[in-house]
């Protein structure tokens, strides 16, 4: 209670929300955690480890160090992948500390000019915005499509204004979006065994719908009637990674009225993507303040499934066929280190005979996407994918399997760029081509 | 290299609660930068320390007396492995773990297993001289390490030891084994591996008494069967463990002993049985053989984590770390836990039995008045037993800054003189990691509780920092 009524009076005084003593008290500095750090493994330094970050937000915290920007920079090389939390005997809630600290920085740190309005614009004016953020993609293909990216870049415009890598990083934008405009529902293909809501997610819609559609051949075909309910959109994981607390809290309670509502209710809630089945299953974190508000956050977390997790729980009974296939698994950090699902996607992976599961070293290592870290770190998420690549192309493996979108893109241009042309998939798609076309 | 204050205070901390600031961090690449940098350092005779990983548990790493603080953490690469003879030539900040993860396939290991094996550095061990479980078959770092290079503090380079196992001439390997990084700058090591057993069977015997499993361990020495692994954990542990790990393990037990045997198939089989038949004689209840290497895995994670595990049920825990030989376990832990309840504590036990290292562990809260002061009180009665036992004021974590004040309990002047004369012959000025392993000044009789007076530390846990293991 004491915490709560602490964290409403901040609230209330328009304060960021804190951590608490005892948040950072649990780091006993042991420093287990350094070496599952990519960015620590990266530059052997402290301030770039879980073990120093925490002690520079505590520092920050209890005022004894300036909120400037060697502390910034150190936490925006954090790449939120939380491999700390797994390897830590503590129990320190590290993605629950960056967090805190990240939406500090966006309250009470001025950042230089161009970043803070590329920021803001982008976190607050476009993302919450389903519109805008269609128009945004349809201007990106008509950018992609008609060649122009290609013209940009053979004349080295891309590279002049430094976003020729990023380029490659950016998503493909689909022809034609998944639509989650009016409620559809998709029935089940065998005796009914489950009724799930699937959560479509905001960039995944447009550049992703492929995947959306697999999915839900999937989960129809393993006995599942799938709900997409209309008026849903972003679940906030980008704005909680960014700071931007409040905007994410609106598109949790969006959300809430989305799933929560439906009169039949459904026994999931499923999302394809890791990153932001991770945030949702934290939603009560959020609403740490409001007792109504904390409940429904909490009965939306407990319903919500990773894809992989809810099949492996469900069991598969969707005859599949043979597929022959070397392959090799990387962990997502959200799924892993956020929701510590392991085993289900790898038990998945076997089901389907002929596929050979190969596993690579440090597949629990971060591949540099970690939401839009590829975007604003460049260079790092680089270093880190031709790292990933070393250990991809040491199984020999033709096809890497990931769980989440952001992988997917990253990866993919891993395998161009530093591998040997792998194909990459996400586990449904794996399933998906198993079970084989829909017969009418 | 970094001297900005607020980078300077991410390397005042290790995984003790001790600090000592630097005055500034370096970074070398190589060993001629670090013979480099000693050069300049001795010139102006600044105080220089080196620091591996930082998960030291008694401070070894701090610069106590400010100066420079050279972090191998660059220098990590594995530079050659020579498999047919088994060795590998390392920098110091190759990552143990790293180590024995990158000769598997070849069917070989680094042998010592500090439990922070995942993060500590090769050099770190070697100049803790690091154990772990598996020191009870294979010895600690000190028998594995062949020869060594090292840089001094006045920047000349030597290298010592070498392939052959007993080489003539004095022992200089052993002796900048376990130093405390007081004698020299170790740049590359010269490791030997290990073939990883054909045939590994873990065994869970579950006691209803503590005396029952110590007693056991006794007897296993007394048969003469050396386990390659041998923990012990009693029962208010086990419960704080369990509600976390979910390993399996017996709630209601007063004691739970992990052994592990090795070695070829037939061999491991063999030593297995007559360690089932030897806890069933000392009132096991129960004998259970891990079935799979993930019914392994759990069980070791249970023990590797224990010391997370007890962190997360009091705001403070202080790990003590002595050794006593294993035939007095039953009186040291009854005696322990006399003294624990003196003092109003319930005392945890997790420890190596096989080595007799044992790791009391006193769990508080230091914002309750008085009870860190109590805490200290009765831990240093706890190492005091320890040597009183005959045994030994630290088994693996080192003296460090933690326990120079204590080095008097076990060795007389004149030893320490000796000692101080072996550091004043290669260190002259003194000025390599000045303020540890000896007590501070030579009249220093008296025993000060450690970290004692200094009241928690910055980011205010008190000495839970001491308690990982
Ligand atoms: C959770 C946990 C469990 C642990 N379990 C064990 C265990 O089972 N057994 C055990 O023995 N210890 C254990 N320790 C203690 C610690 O991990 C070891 O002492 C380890 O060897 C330290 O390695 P490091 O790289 O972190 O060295 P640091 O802590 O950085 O340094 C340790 C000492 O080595 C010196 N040093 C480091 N590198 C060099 C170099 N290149 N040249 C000269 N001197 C150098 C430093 O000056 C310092 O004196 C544990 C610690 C933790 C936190
Ligand atoms: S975060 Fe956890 S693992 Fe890392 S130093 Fe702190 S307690 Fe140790
Ligand atoms: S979240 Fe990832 S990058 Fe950030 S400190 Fe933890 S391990 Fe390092």
């Amino acid at each position: 209670m004491a915490v709560e009524a602490k964290g409403m009076m901040r609230a209330m005084a328009g304060e960021a929300e804190r951590a608490e003593y005892g948040d950072f008290a649990r780091c006993v500095h042991c420093g287990l955690c350094l070496n599952h750090c990519p960015t620590y493994r990266l530059w052997g330094r402290e301030a770039d480890s879980p073990r120093g970050r925490i002690r520079q937000m505590f520092l920050v915290d209890s005022g004894e160090m300036a909120m400037d920007s060697t502390f910034v920079t150190h936490i925006d090389r954090c790449l939120d992948c939380r491999a700390c939390e797994t390897a830590c005997p503590s129990g320190v809630e590290y993605g629950k500390l960056v967090e805190l600290a990240r939406g500090r920085i966006e309250k009470e740190y001025r950042r230089k000019g161009m970043a803070r309005l590329g920021r803001d614009l982008f976190y607050r004016r476009l993302l919450p915005y389903p519109k805008r953020m269609a128009a945004l993609g349809g201007l990106m293909r008509l950018v992609q499509q008609s060649g122009l990216q290609k013209m940009a870049r053979s004349a080295g415009l891309l590279k002049l204004m430094r976003v020729d890598k990023r380029a490659d990083l950016l998503p493909e934008i689909d022809r034609k979006f998944f639509s989650t405009e009016t409620t559809r529902t998709f029935p089940a293909r065998s005796a009914r065994r489950a009724r799930v809501a699937f959560f479509a997610g905001c960039v995944a819609r447009m550049t992703f719908s492929a995947l959306s559609e697999a999915t839900i051949r999937v989960l129809r075909a393993n006995g599942c009637e799938v709900v997409v309910p209309e008026g849903q959109w972003c679940c906030g994981a980008l704005e909680v990674h960014a700071g931007y607390r409040d905007v994410a809290r609106e598109m949790a309670r969006r959300n809430f009225d989305v799933f929560l509502a439906d009169e039949a209710g459904f026994d999931a809630i499923v999302t394809n993507a890791a990153g932001c089945g991770s945030t949702m299953k934290e939603y009560g974190l959020l609403f740490a303040t409001d007792p109504e508000e904390h409940k429904r956050a909490k009965r939306f977390e407990g319903m919500l499934k990773d894809v992989t997790e809810f099949l492996d729980e469900l069991g598969l009974t969707a005859p599949m066929r043979h597929v022959q296939m070397r392959a090799t698994y990387q962990d997502s950090c959200h799924l892993l280190h956020g929701q510590k699902v392991r085993e289900a996607p790898r038990r998945l992976i076997r089901a389907v005979e002929g596929v050979e599961l190969v596993e690579m070293e440090l597949s629990d290592q971060c591949c540099g996407s970690a939401g839009v870290y590829n975007v604003t770190q460049t260079e790092t998420a680089m270093a880190l994918l031709k790292r990933k690549m070393e250990c991809v192309n040491a199984t020999a493996a033709q096809t890497i399997l990931t769980a989440n979108p952001g992988c997917l893109l990253q990866l993919r241009a891993g395998a161009e760029l530093a591998g040997k042309g792998q194909e990459v998939l996400h586990v449904v798609e794996l399933l998906d081509r198993a079970i084989g076309p829909e017969r009418p | 290299m970094l001297t900005k204050e607020e980078e300077l205070r991410l390397y005042e901390y290790d995984g003790s609660v001790e600090t000592g600031r630097p005055d500034c961090v370096v970074f070398p690449g190589n060993k001629s930068e670090v013979a480099e940098i000693a050069r300049l350092v001795n010139r102006y005779a600044v105080p220089m320390v080196g620091r591996g990983a930082g998960t030291g548990l008694s401070g070894g790493a701090l610069a106590r007396e400010g100066g420079v603080q050279v972090v191998f953490s660059r220098m990590n690469r594995i530079l050659a492995v020579d498999y047919e003879n088994q060795r590998a030539v390392v920098e110091p900040g190759v990552v143990n773990l790293e180590l024995s993860r990158a000769v598997a396939r070849a069917g070989l290991q680094y042998a010592p297993d500090p439990s922070s094996q995942k993060s500590c550095t090769i050099g770190g061990n070697v100049s803790e001289n690091a154990g772990g479980p598996h020191t009870l078959r294979y010895g600690v770092t000190t028998n594995h390490i062949l020869g060594l290079e090292v840089v001094m503090p006045d920047g000349e380079t030597y290298r010592i030891g070498g392939a052959a196992v007993d080489a003539p001439g004095y022992d200089l390997v052993g002796l900048f084994v376990g130093s405390e990084g007081t004698l020299g700058l170790v740049v590359e090591i010269t490791a030997k591996l290990t073939r990883l057993p054909e045939s590994v069977k873990t065994l869970l015997a579950v006691f209803e008494t503590t005396d029952d499993a110590t007693e056991t361990v006794a007897a296993l020495t007394a048969r003469g069967i050396t386990p390659a692994a041998c923990e012990m954990m009693d029962g208010w542990t086990i419960r704080v463990v369990e509600s976390w790990i979910h390993a399996g393990l017996p709630t209601d037990a007063g004691a739970i002993l992990l052994i592990e045997v090795d070695g070829p198939k037939e061999a491991a089989e063999e030593q297995a049985e007559a360690v089932v038949e030897t806890c069933r004689a000392h009132k096991a209840r129960e004998v259970r053989t891990a079935k799979d290497e993930r019914e392994r895995e759990a069980l070791w994670k249970a023990r590797k984590n224990a010391f997370g595990a007890v962190g997360r049920v009091a705001p403070d825990c202080y790990v003590q770390d002595g050794v006593i030989p294993r035939t007095r376990l039953p009186e040291t832990l009854r005696r322990i836990a006399e003294i624990g309840k003196r003092h109003g504590f319930e005392v945890g036990n997790i420890f190596h039995a096989g080595d007799g290292n044992l790791h009391p562990m006193l769990c508080f809260d230091h914002r309750e008045p008085g009870t860190f002061e109590r805490a200290m009180a009765a831990a240093s009665e706890i190492i005091a037993l320890c040597v009183e036992m005959g045994g030994s004021i630290t088994g693996e974590h080192g003296v460090g800054m933690e326990k120079d004040r204590l080095m008097p309990l076990l060795f007389s002047e004149a030893d320490l003189e000796l000692m101080k004369r072996v550091r004043g012959a290669l260190n002259p000025a003194g000025l390599l990691n000045p303020g540890k392993l000896f007590p501070a000044s030579k009249s220093c009789g008296e025993i000060r509780a450690p970290a004692m007076g200094r009241g928690p530390n910055e980011l205010g846990e008190g000495v839970r920092g001491v308690t990982q293991r």
